[in-house]
């Protein structure tokens, strides 16, 4: 049973539009929200940045009632409520919100969709209700849309689709609209779409609605917003009026959190500085570097050696001109924002290395370390040894057969090696810890005779302690020849790396010698905009 | 790549070619109508049954008339029916393994316990679609696939038949057995029956607003829940609308048997599935049509026996051959995809 719990009347001029209040959200052992305090006045429009896993999202999920938080009140117009939120109530005190990934049924044309999302469509001639309401919210938004209300979804372009979720959100029925949440609405809009939205949003604001806007793109968020917060590491870290930033104060906002600073240089400083073979030290990585786009020869080895050694070549299928180039032996990280072409990179060059891909080469063969462990890594139903061993095989077969003696023998090597704690290596592998059953996959990698490791993100929702461990572990393959490809979303483990490519849109934004890697230039580069810098 | 529909319309060209200017506007527009895909797939399923029954007329032109039409056809109502229970549950994206031992279940509750004793029978019935909700929560609630649940409770349903009645038996209720026997002026019964199913199966769920969120469920049960619906709610009623048609089907199949069997409607399950599938409908993503659906079931009702006695192909190689049917017509639909996907 949801109920209201407490209700606290305020006087309605002083309250905000909605209010939370020391927010905090967990998963598992990641913090995604701690003690958030976030307000939008009426008629306000309220810019969202931080980098990935700065807790936006989790903060719109939380609003929306798709998440429950762990602690903190939701007031809204100065209704304060303890209680459980959910889709359903969350609807009827007026916020919307408008996901990142698209929330339509494909198998239903626009208009069904906007009966899914507006309970009071029914009866006798809701279809031609809804069919009016959401034309009329299109044409409104985007002049020109040439969407049709009876379009199926399925047959929509992305951006048609991504318009469609738009204007639902804003169409009202029986219940009024006070807040619309808009998380990177623009990502598949076009220049003139994208600008007839930021200037509707502008005008609605004036009519007394309040939105939040979550974006990528700083110059959206400076031009529309009238106030900026700044996220990071599930904390508020700076809020201002948006006329209080600019595009360099801004990521210099989402760069220098309270206490992260801290948490990398603590690493850091836990780390073995003989594990790297660059000659850059800590301190290099706080320096701020005008350009970041060096071209190649700055890295310490000569053109000509680095010509001879390079193991795998590639151009992103999915857009821009510069290339990925690795040398054997090193370890090169893919940076940027979340979901920009990093994993697809990974994905052509393991195909590269299989079969002919156009603009790929791939000189040796490849082992993936997959980031999502339960879906794409883990046999869950195999021991600890198995899951080792399935990527050797081809090395452990005698007559046709696999070699047990020889499985076993090689899994109870890794798992000295590596540093699985199992008393038995014929345990499931489900009886391991999530640190654990990572470095399984791990040495599952290593211990094949790939002699390139491609890891896409591998130490999500992974313990410092086994953290340390493996970057140990990967430096000394690396100096023993092995080269990694490594996507990571976490810009400390950037300073494992020899060479840093940022990706935006899928493509290669800048090239980064790891002296220049700082989270300065990779924000910088992750954000900029064409016009930009 | 593109030579299918560039040698299309090359022809139509030069019959576009003999009208005047004005005409020729109007007649490209309507070819162009004719050979869009979503046309194309959407007409399939009516394309297939009017082959299957051509073909019937040149093996045996007398079949097509009021009485052959009545025979060859009658058995295609509990199919139908059958079909639809199975629609309810793919609409949801799941299976739905047990529905040829539950029509065989209802078929003997009706032979023994309707007849007999009817208050009973009745009650028995609303049980049995109760269950059916059951599974439906089960699904839901405890994440499992609806392939192992439905095929557990298939052995459940044929296990109870067999007590009911372990011979064959029974007798039909009257009531039953005058409906099935109706007959109407003009058009065949079964013909008459399954429009009238396919209707009130296309309006309740293609029509009505609750119909769409329930399609939706299947489509993106993501974004049904995040617009504050309950999935648990879409999904016990898909099951539960499923125990009615299968309840239905199996009163109708006994009042053209007029006694019971266990195994009456083993093969049920299959020509389900495949009637869905011939209809025009896809085993996940909440794309289902009704109409298709029965159009499908009757299909199959002709393809599988009639047409093939009527060709003398041994029954022995009837199951083979209605096999081949479903994968040349599955194939045209796999066609007709990939022009679709063709930008």
């Amino acid at each position: 049973m949801r109920r209201r719990l407490v209700i606290i009347r305020m006087p309605p001029s002083a309250a905000p539009a909605i209010a939370l209040t020391a927010v905090a959200k967990s998963f598992g052992a990641v913090r995604a929200l701690e003690l958030v305090d976030l307000t939008v006045a009426a008629g306000e429009c309220l810019g969202l940045v931080g980098h990935n896993g700065a807790g936006k999202s989790t903060l719109m999920h939380v609003l929306a009632g798709t998440l429950s938080p762990d602690a903190g009140t939701l007031s809204i117009a100065g209704e304060t409520f303890t209680s459980a939120n959910s889709p359903a109530l969350a609807y009827r005190r007026g916020i919307r919100c408008v996901f990142q990934e698209l929330s339509l049924c494909p198998n239903l044309s626009v208009a069904e969709n906007t009966r899914i999302y507006h309970g009071a469509l029914k009866g006798f001639g809701w279809k031609a209700r809804a069919r009016t309401l959401i034309a009329a919210k299109l044409d409104e938004i985007f002049p020109g849309h040439d969407v049709d209300a009876d379009d199926e979804v399925a047959d929509l372009s992305i951006g048609k689709r991504q318009m469609a979720e738009i204007a639902r959100a804003f169409t009202v029925t029986d219940t009024p609209l006070r807040l619309v949440i808009l998380d990177e609405p623009t990502s598949s809009l076009d220049a003139t779409t994208a600008r007839q939205l930021l200037t509707f949003l502008r005008a609605e604001v004036r009519k007394g609605t309040s939105a939040i806007l979550i974006s990528h793109l700083l110059k959206e968020i400076l031009e529309t917003s009238d106030r900026i917060v700044v996220m990071k590491d599930g904390t508020v870290v700076d809020t201002r009026p948006a006329d209080g930033f600019n595009r360099d104060t801004l990521v210099a906002a989402m760069g220098t959190g309270r206490e992260v600073g801290d948490r990398s240089l603590g690493q850091a400083s836990q780390r073995d500085p003989s594990l790297r073979n660059s000659p850059e030290d800590v301190g290099s990585r706080q320096r701020l570097e005008p350009t970041y786009a060096p071209p190649t020869s700055s890295t310490p080895r000569s053109a000509k050696a680095r010509e001879e050694n390079t193991v795998l070549r590639a151009r992103p299928r999915t857009g821009g001109t510069r290339e990925l180039t690795v040398n054997r032996g090193e370890i090169v990280g893919l940076a940027g924002l979340a979901g920009h072409g990093q994993t697809r990179m990974l994905l052509q060059l393991f195909e590269g290395a299989r079969s002919r891909v156009a603009g790929t080469e791939v000189a040796e063969p490849v082992a993936f370390i997959a980031g999502d462990r339960q879906s794409d890594g883990v046999f869950p139903l195999w021991s600890i040894g198995r899951n080792i061993s399935v990527g050797s095989y081809a090395t452990l077969l005698k007559g046709g057969l696999i070699d047990r003696a020889a499985e076993t023998a090689l899994a109870n090597a890794w798992r000295e090696r590596i540093g699985i704690r199992t008393p038995d290596i014929g345990n499931p592998i489900l009886s391991l810890s999530g640190g654990n059953q990572q470095k399984a996959l791990f040495a599952r990698a290593l211990a094949s005779p790939a002699g390139i490791v491609l890891m896409d993100d591998p130490m999500r929702g992974v313990d410092v302690g086994t953290k340390l461990e493996v970057y140990k572990l990967i430096r000394a393959e690396a100096d023993a020849g092995r080269t990694f490809v490594w996507y990571t979303t976490e810009i400390d483990e950037l300073a494992y790396c020899d060479h840093v490519y940022v990706f935006r849109n899928g493509a290669i934004m800048a090239d980064l010698a790891a002296s220049q890697a700082t989270e300065e230039n990779v924000l910088k580069a992750s954000f900029v905009e064409e016009a930009g810098a | 790549m593109n030579k299918g529909p560039d040698t299309s319309f090359s022809s139509h060209r030069t019959i576009v070619s003999l009208f005047p200017d004005g005409r020729k506007k109007m007649t490209t527009s309507v070819l162009r109508r004719l050979t869009n895909p979503k046309f194309l797939r959407s007409i399939l399923p009516a394309l297939s049954l009017a082959v299957v029954l051509a073909a019937i007329y040149l093996v045996a032109p007398r079949a097509i008339s009021y009485v052959g039409l009545n025979l060859m056809l009658q058995y295609a109502v509990p199919i139908a029916l059958a079909t639809l229970a199975q629609m309810c549950v793919i609409t949801v994206n799941d299976l739905d393994l047990s529905i040829g031992a539950f029509v065989g279940l209802v078929a003997c509750i009706a032979a023994t316990w309707l007849h007999d004793t009817p208050l009973l029978g009745i009650a028995a019935l609303v049980l049995c679609i109760g269950v059916y909700a059951a599974m439906g929560a089960v699904v839901q609630l405890r994440g499992l696939p609806s392939i192992v649940v439905t095929l557990g409770m298939s052995f459940v349903w044929m296990g109870c038949a067999v007590l009911l009645l372990s011979t064959p038996g029974g007798k039909a209720p009257d009531w039953a057995r005058a409906i099935m026997g109706l007959s109407t002026p003009w058009i065949p019964f079964p013909i008459i029956a399954a429009a009238v199913i396919a209707l009130i199966a296309h309006l309740g769920l293609m029509r009505t607003s609750y119909g769409v969120m329930l399609r939706g469920t299947g489509g993106n049960p993501r974004a049904v829940a995040r617009a504050g619906w309950s999935l648990l709610g879409a999904k016990v009623v898909m099951f539960t609308l499923a125990g009615v048609f299968g309840t239905l089907s199996g009163l109708s199949l006994i009042g053209l048997t007029g006694a019971g069997d266990a195994h009456i409607a083993d093969r049920y399950t299959l020509y389900s599935i495949a009637g869905v599938i011939l209809g025009g409908g896809e085993f996940v993503g909440g794309r289902v049509s009704p109409a298709g659906a029965v159009i499908g079931a009757l299909t199959l009702a002709l393809a599988g026996t009639q047409l093939l006695n009527f060709m003398r192909i041994s029954p022995d190689w009837q199951i083979g051959a209605q096999g081949a049917i479903l994968i040349v017509v599955l194939a045209l639909r796999a066609l007709i995809g990939a022009m679709e996907r063709r930008p």
